[in-house]
């Protein structure tokens, strides 16, 4: 008994050792550029080997999860939210704006009036589970083009309707990303209109990265050159509070 | 020059190397693994899987108040470990694993994720050079290719039961390493570290856009994550045992062959 005691002990002590060094080289500056480097690393080389259009997996009607669980916030509590929702988004605008050409208000019904692409894909979240639905809407990269996108924008930031104690979800991507054929507003899964807790009315699907950056309940669509001024400056709500990576490939 | 006594040169310097960085990064790499795991301390079979799924395995709070790890239809107490422990400051925590075995020590899947991707290029590109230092330098055709004998039933079995009776070679065949000691490094360098990496990248939604066939190969992202668990609770299992091999074995002999190459061998006792 007292073997195995002292055999924990000392397990308890080598987990000890390395954790409690790691925890006091995490903060350090050295550390921060080793951690950004590889998020960057990372990027590059998954920008470098994957072709630029090359698909998420798309899977059958038989994969689709039996429940879609929704994460984060189910329901924006804000009085515009509430409104919006009262006269079932009639009055909702997404506002694509920032660097494009022409600025735009477009309805609901005018996004269902566009192309659509349809698209059962895996939905990834950060924490490690995964649930398959079927989204539609229409494709991202041509509303850009519509709207005129300038040669000087960088990233497609999503403004959103929710927010954490006052602090608004936003997210962001490039624009290998915004001009993907998967990247897609959705305002419908399985089927059905997207259901509040899954982001209605619209969603952003970008299928070749994580959960959060599906941002839901969008509000706006800014076209910018730099991400410095936008939330706390690293490119999302996660990432300012949190320091989960920007690029969520992996 | 040396002390007296018979030596042997037994680790090249790519070997120690890599094995001194290895040692480093599966540490940093299973105890941020652990971390990562703690943010949803459930695992699948198949493409997909969340908590309204049916899971095979889980780890967390009972109702009772104790913790408990659940495999299949099977629940085992874990009070104190795993589910249900005390932190540094003597708070009741119910995340999985405890904090003396997770990167970082607080419940942090970002740092945790920080923390396992830079290693994880370390694994990756360490791992790399020294299989390719080892193709070059003959280290897996000399050293850890077992011979047609040695993978004779009859030679397996007198192993086996050499190392039950703990009776370890002497003389130039301590040099050597053993049957059961070179499949277990083999399985290790051929095997459960390549399933790391295939696994890891298999959960990477950009990845699987890369790479789909790999999905495919592990049966879905909720596969290839119970097989990066299952692969590194396997990893953990030979470390243990490498540690117990090298203290019965003679720690010193062993630890500094590891540093300096050279291994004094044991005398072979009348």
């Amino acid at each position: 008994m007292s073997n195995r005691v002292s055999r924990r002990n000392a397990l308890v002590l080598g987990g000890g050792l390395m954790l409690a060094g790691c925890d006091q080289i995490a903060p350090t500056r050295p550390a921060r550029k080793a951690f950004l480097g590889t998020e960057s690393l990372t990027y590059r080389v998954n920008r470098l080997i994957t072709p630029r259009n090359a698909l998420a997996p798309e899977f059958s009607g038989g994969d689709v999860s039996p429940i879609f669980r929704s994460n984060g916030t189910a329901h924006p509590g804000s009085p515009d939210y509430a409104r919006l929702l009262a006269d079932n988004f009639a009055s909702w605008r997404l506002r694509i704006g920032g660097l494009v050409a022409k600025p735009l208000a477009i309805s609901l019904d005018q996004l269902k009036a566009l192309p659509q692409r349809t698209q059962i894909t895996r939905h990834d979240c950060v924490e490690g589970w995964s649930a398959i639905g079927r989204w539609t809407g229409p494709v991202l990269g041509p509303i850009l083009q519509f709207a005129g996108l300038s040669s000087a924008a960088r990233f497609i930031v999503f403004h959103c309707y929710d927010d954490f104690g006052g602090t608004a979800y936003y997210e962001s991507i490039d624009l290998v990303d915004a001009f993907h054929p998967q990247t897609i507003l959705a305002w419908a899964l399985n089927g059905q209109a997207l259901p509040v807790p899954n982001g209605a009315p619209l969603r952003l699907r970008v299928e070749r990265q994580l959960g959060y950056k599906q941002a839901k309940y969008l509000r706006a669509i800014e076209a910018v050159a730099s991400l410095d001024q936008i939330g706390g400056g690293n490119g999302g709500y996660w990432e300012d509070v949190a320091d989960y990576a920007w690029y969520a490939g992996i | 020059m040396r002390p007296s006594g018979n030596w042997a040169y037994r680790h090249r310097w790519p070997t120690r190397l890599w094995h001194w960085l290895n040692a480093l990064t599966i540490f940093i790499l299973l105890m941020s693994g652990l971390m990562i795991f703690n943010a949803h301390p459930h695992l699948y079979w198949g493409k997909y899987g969340a908590n309204f799924d049916p899971s095979w395995l889980g780890i967390g709070p009972t109702p009772q108040g104790g913790g408990e790890l659940r495999v299949f239809q099977a629940h085992v107490p874990t009070t104190g470990v795993l589910g249900h422990w005390k932190d540094q400051h003597g708070h009741i925590q119910t995340r999985a694993f405890p904090y003396w075995a997770t990167i970082p020590g607080r419940y942090s899947l970002a740092g945790a994720r920080r923390w396992h991707f830079l290693f994880a290029w370390v694994l990756l590109l360490g791992g790399t050079a020294f299989f390719i230092a080892s193709l070059i330098n003959r280290h897996f055709s000399r050293d850890l290719k077992p011979t047609r004998a040695e993978l004779s039933p009859g030679h397996l079995w007198q192993d086996i039961k050499d190392h039950a009776r703990l009776r370890f070679p002497k003389g130039e065949a301590a040099a050597r390493y053993n049957p059961l000691q070179k499949l277990a490094y083999v399985g290790v360098i051929f095997f459960l570290i390549p399933m790391m990496i295939g696994t890891g990248l298999a959960m990477s939604p950009a990845f699987n856009a890369t790479f789909p066939q790999l999905l495919v190969l592990f049966g879905g992202r909720q596969s290839a994550r119970s097989i990066h668990f299952l692969c590194a609770m396997g990893l953990l299992a030979f470390i243990l045992v490498h540690l117990i091999m090298v203290l019965l074995a003679g720690p010193i002999r062993e630890v500094r062959s590891m540093i300096t190459g050279w291994f004094r061998i044991p005398e072979a006792r009348p």
